[in-house]
């Protein structure tokens, strides 16, 4: 449990720190929100209506930004091997780095998503659903992505085949999560926020040992 | 026969010389017959008119493009547990195989649609988990390309392959929910195409043709696979000597 709090700490200041990204991911965020209204127009009904769908795509975007370097930093500085070697199982690690990445992006987003609902005129039933969705759904995010970041550890341009990677196999997230703000909005009861956090539950419960697993090929031999 | 005993890649190449003959000549009896009555045979659907027969060449393909994925999962599983490489090769010969089906699949689906939906896509449960699975295969195929270790590939392909799998009935119930929840815009005819027997039979000896297709595909693919390996080993030897 030590090793856990001291991998989550430095990731955590890793993160927050110049150079680190948790900041560029927020930005992110809000510049693919802003660019949607430019490219659809300024029809408020619509955008409120697209609203949760809008932010849930973006949201995801913008957690894929820091995921390639998930693994990878430490991997071509050869800290992960001293992970590796540190005594607990290479899962915990995992899990480790999946809890600082989500406190760092999918955090963040959470929070920052009701002012770009705002900029979206996101009728008002919508506000905590969207909250609620994204706090639930986004530690999937996490969690999947870091498979998808132990997979890609050893490419050089693995930034460009994570999306790739890991996208297809988040679309439970997106449906589920634009479900419940959609479900919210037209009122009736749809159940997707249970189906969210079962998804979000068990990516996150499997994830580590997948992407531990991943990570291990790639340091063995 | 114990299955791991083809796990030798001589033994391999001695058995699936012997199957290959008769795996084609299946597939293309199969494929022929059922081409055949499936076109000139059967007579037009009275709601969807000649365009029924599109069904002989897109489900046939729908069913192996899931079937390859099966395949490529189960081998990466003996690949990641029981370490062959024989095992690895034969997730890697599908992969593309079950691309081609599911891209068939896709397109034919489309071609159908513009028709009986008036468009050439509509966002149906089915058509948009066909797609995703096509982004698996497109994504599995970027791995094994970008790792250029061949083992190290192997290991992290097997692993794709399987979340994938665990995946994928996941990804097909939600495309499921998110349809009936969008159900509005779909014109889609609910009971519609109750099959006929008449259509059963050439739909069965096609779906036999296109699955002997791919396993002799398959057997060819892991067949070249194995030989450039040894091409390779021997380059090597030449090469140090």
């Amino acid at each position: 449990m030590r090793g856990f709090q001291a991998l989550l700490y430095r990731d955590l200041r890793l993160a927050t720190r110049a150079g680190g990204g948790a900041a560029l991911a927020l930005a992110f965020f809000a510049a693919v929100a802003v660019l949607v209204p430019l490219g659809i127009g300024a029809d408020l009904k619509l955008l409120g209506r697209i609203a949760g769908g809008v932010l849930w795509v973006a949201a995801i975007l913008a957690a894929l930004l820091s995921l390639d370097r998930l693994f990878q930093a430490d991997y071509e500085d050869g800290s992960l091997d001293q992970i590796a070697l540190a005594p607990m199982t290479l899962e915990t690690s995992a899990a480790a780095k999946i809890v600082a990445h989500w406190l760092t992006t999918g955090l963040p987003l959470t929070v920052l998503s009701p002012l770009l609902a705002l900029l979206f005129d996101l009728p008002q039933a919508g506000y905590v659903p969207l909250l609620v969705s994204l706090g639930i759904g986004t530690p999937a995010v996490s969690a999947i992505g870091a498979i998808g970041a132990g997979l890609t550890i050893s490419i050089r341009r693995g930034g460009l085949i994570l999306p790739l990677l890991v996208l297809p196999l988040l679309s439970p997230v997106v449906i589920f999560g634009a479900g419940v703000v959609s479900g919210a909005l037209s009122g009736l009861d749809n159940g997707a926020i249970w189906l969210l956090s079962a998804f979000s539950l068990a990516a996150v419960c499997l994830a580590p040992f997948a992407a531990a697993a991943a990570v291990r090929l790639n340091l063995a031999g | 026969m114990n299955i791991f005993e083809l796990a030798n890649p001589k033994r391999f190449m001695r058995f699936s010389a012997a199957l290959l003959p008769w795996f084609w000549t299946i597939a293309v009896l199969c494929l022929g017959a059922g081409l055949y009555i499936g076109l000139f045979r059967v007579p037009p659907d009275y709601q969807q008119g000649q365009t029924v027969k599109i069904m002989f060449i897109h489900v046939p393909a729908a069913w192996v493009g899931m079937m390859a994925y099966a395949s490529m999962a189960v081998a990466s599983l003996f690949g990641l547990v029981n370490r062959h490489p024989l095992a690895d090769a034969a997730a890697k010969a599908a992969a593309p195989l079950g691309a081609v089906f599911t891209a068939l699949a896709l397109i034919t689906g489309s071609l159908w649609g513009k028709p009986m939906w008036g468009a050439y896509w509509v966002w149906d449960a089915r058509l948009t988990s066909f797609l995703i699975l096509f982004f698996l295969y497109l994504g599995y195929m970027a791995l094994w390309s970008a790792i250029e270790d061949e083992t190290r590939a192997a290991r992290a392909c097997a692993i794709l392959a399987l979340v994938g799998a665990v995946n994928l009935p996941i990804i097909k119930y939600s495309v499921d929910w998110w349809n009936t929840l969008h159900q509005g815009e779909s014109i889609f005819v609910k009971g519609g195409p109750l099959i006929a027997p008449v259509f059963l039979w050439p739909l069965f000896l096609m779906a036999f043709g296109y699955t002997f297709l791919f396993l002799a595909l398959w057997m060819v693919r892991i067949r070249t696979e194995i030989l450039a390996r040894r091409a390779r080993t021997l380059q090597l030897r030449m090469g140090t000597a």
